[in-house]
């Protein structure tokens, strides 16, 4: 899995509802950093549901923009301005929070 | 640059539901959906449609552009027959569901009653290039101010995989199982090129849901055709390429590339129609509401009523009939005038075959004091039958007690009426005398108006006056109906107790 130090260094982050996932893998084809997959077990419904790996979510919306769902997908975005908890480590990412 | 819009900085005043202590939500299930659906007894939060349906990314891409645009509680959605028939479970606006097609000429009629809201309507091809050809056109054609979203499949998705309009060439489906033979089975039918050929539509544009770039391009256009419906723009149209993964048998990332490859070159991509239309208004009828014009019906009827004239009948029905050509159908008319101008209800009901001149026809007249319940008389209180064939035919539905008046000099030999009271009057040979034949319609009405004193001749004279406009015609017709008054009043014995003017009171 992945380090807590690279996924609070995230801009994004997504989460998804198990119970409204149909497991198409739209959002999985369409994410521009590819940090979603499809649980290998299966939901309720009998479905591989998506999830987020936990880290690389920039924010952008377009997995929630692909998914037929209304509500399966929700996209968060760090606030900003950032205030980091720990000394921070990518240069740069101050600049790409206020974005 | 597709990424660049999809970057939506929500204000913190919206206080956002908080993922973590460091995040704030940018896109979610739009308020624009119902909390759930009511149409599933247990699977309330999940729509009806497959797993990768394009619907769902129509669905959302509308009701994020609904909510953006604060229309929510201003919009009307005509929801069609196809998979998209249930867009009102879910869609939290005004919802109309109608029949297969008709969504254009029901939003028509939504946006000109209610031409501040925001009226959409949702089709799917089999709905819209199908059944529907004819009310998108001429919905297109008029310049109706609604919003089309036309989300096309390529093939009739809720009835099992039957062949579209919008079917590809050579594409197989459950009633083309070799492919779709252009020879046997036409070509696919290009709705936007087909409708930017027309006048009056502002905006036409295709979109595809076939990757993350097109999605966003749909984005746009939905937004910008619900845009320009909120500006009272006109007529706007996006088509939606969209996957179908249960029907074409892909899993739905393969139907989505699918879209990409096989449908946007046979439905090329394109704004077909983006301009500000200038519909010339020069030749506006005059306006009127409902009132006036009854008003005004109210000041001629006044104009037109013999003071003190009381109707001896409560409800009275007449039946005219005889060949056509000779008057039948304006006879109904006139008298229906009539009635009006002396303030009964009145109704009129036509009938007659495609043959305008020596065809039968006939027509049914009902004078009431009160409403009236409905135009169609099964059991008339008179019957005028111009000629024998509708004598033979009608004069058994005469309410007993009732009267026939026969435009002959006698009724046939072989004919026995027992139950109403017969009058016969040679019209056609009157009026001939009178000097035209085409009055013989005028002729009896006279002689109904002295026999059943139903309405006055007074105020058929008024009527005559407003219709007949040649001087030459209308003396004829006042000729005609005293001919006809005088007929009943001394050839026939039976009838009308007059008084000097010859008008019974």
């Amino acid at each position: 899995m992945s380090s807590p130090s690279k996924a609070e260094a995230a801009r994004g982050n997504v989460t998804v509802n198990v119970e409204e996932c149909k497991g198409c893998g739209l959002c999985v084809e369409s994410c521009p950093p590819k940090c979603l997959e499809l649980a290998p077990e299966l939901s309720a419904y009998g479905v591989h549901p998506a999830r987020y790996i936990g880290h690389d979510c920039t924010g952008c919306g377009i997995c929630f923009y692909c998914c037929p769902e209304p509500g399966a997908i929700t996209v968060y975005r760090r606030l900003a301005p950032y205030k980091p908890v720990a000394p921070r480590e990518i240069p740069g990412e101050q600049h790409a929070a206020t974005l | 640059m597709a990424l660049q819009d999809t970057i939506q900085v929500v204000e913190p005043a919206e206080e956002p539901k908080v993922a973590t202590d460091n995040y704030e939500v940018v896109h979610e299930k739009s308020k624009l959906f119902y909390p759930e659906y009511e149409r599933k007894s247990d699977l309330k939060h999940q729509t009806h449609y497959c797993p990768g349906c394009g619907h769902g990314v129509v669905h959302k891409l509308i009701a994020e552009a609904l909510e953006d645009l604060g229309v929510q509680d201003e919009t009307i959605l005509v929801s069609p027959v196809g998979c998209s028939v249930f867009a009102y479970y879910y869609f939290d606006v005004g919802n109309v569901q109608v029949a297969h097609g008709r969504a254009p000429a029901a939003a028509t009629g939504l946006k000109r009653a209610c031409p501040d809201k925001i009226v959409i309507a949702y089709q799917g091809d089999g709905d819209l290039a199908a059944i529907g050809t004819a009310e998108i056109v001429h919905a297109a054609n008029r310049g109706e101010k609604i919003t089309v979203f036309f989300v096309n499949n390529a093939i009739y998705g809720m009835t099992g995989g039957q062949m579209a309009p919008t079917t590809l060439v050579g594409q197989r489906s459950t009633t083309s199982p070799w492919g779709r033979r252009p020879v046997n089975e036409g070509f696919p039918l290009h709705v936007c090129e087909l409708l930017s050929s027309l006048e009056a539509p502002v905006y036409i544009e295709r979109v595809a849901l076939s990757d993350n770039k097109n999605i966003m391009k749909a984005r746009r256009a939905v937004r910008k055709a619900l845009e320009l419906q909120k500006n009272g723009a006109g007529f706007t149209f996006v088509e939606i390429l969209s996957p179908c993964p249960t029907i074409w048998g892909k899993d739905p990332v393969e139907a989505r590339k699918w879209v990409g490859e096989k449908m946007i070159p046979n439905f090329p991509l394109n704004v077909y129609r983006d301009r500000k239309v200038e519909i010339p208004n020069n030749n506006a009828p005059p306006h009127k509401t409902v009132e006036e014009i009854v008003s005004g019906e109210r000041k001629a009827a006044a104009e037109g009523m013999v003071p003190g004239r009381q109707h001896h009948f409560r409800e009275m029905g007449i039946k005219i009939a005889g060949f056509g050509g000779q008057g039948v159908l304006l006879l109904g008319q006139l008298l229906a005038e009539m009635g009006m101008r002396e303030g009964l209800e009145v109704s009129w009901l036509p009938s007659y075959g495609p043959e305008m001149r020596s065809g039968s026809a006939h027509c049914h007249v009902c004078l009431s004091k009160e409403r009236i319940g409905s135009p169609l008389l099964s059991r008339p209180d008179v019957l005028i039958a111009m000629n024998e064939i509708s004598l033979r035919k009608f004069a058994a539905q005469v309410a007993p007690g009732g009267t026939i008046l026969y435009g002959r000099e006698r009724l046939p030999e072989d004919v026995q009426i027992e139950h109403a009271q017969v009058i016969c009057i040679p019209a056609s040979e009157i009026a001939d005398k009178l000097g035209s034949a085409k009055v013989a319609n005028v002729v009896m009405m006279g002689a109904l108006l002295e026999e059943t004193e139903c309405l006055s001749s007074a105020t058929a004279m008024k009527v005559l006056e407003a219709k007949v406009k040649n001087p030459a015609l209308l003396e004829l017709d006042r000729k005609a109906l005293d001919a006809g008054r005088v007929y009943i009043d001394h050839t026939v014995a039976v009838g009308a107790v007059t008084q000097a003017d010859g008008f019974a009171q």
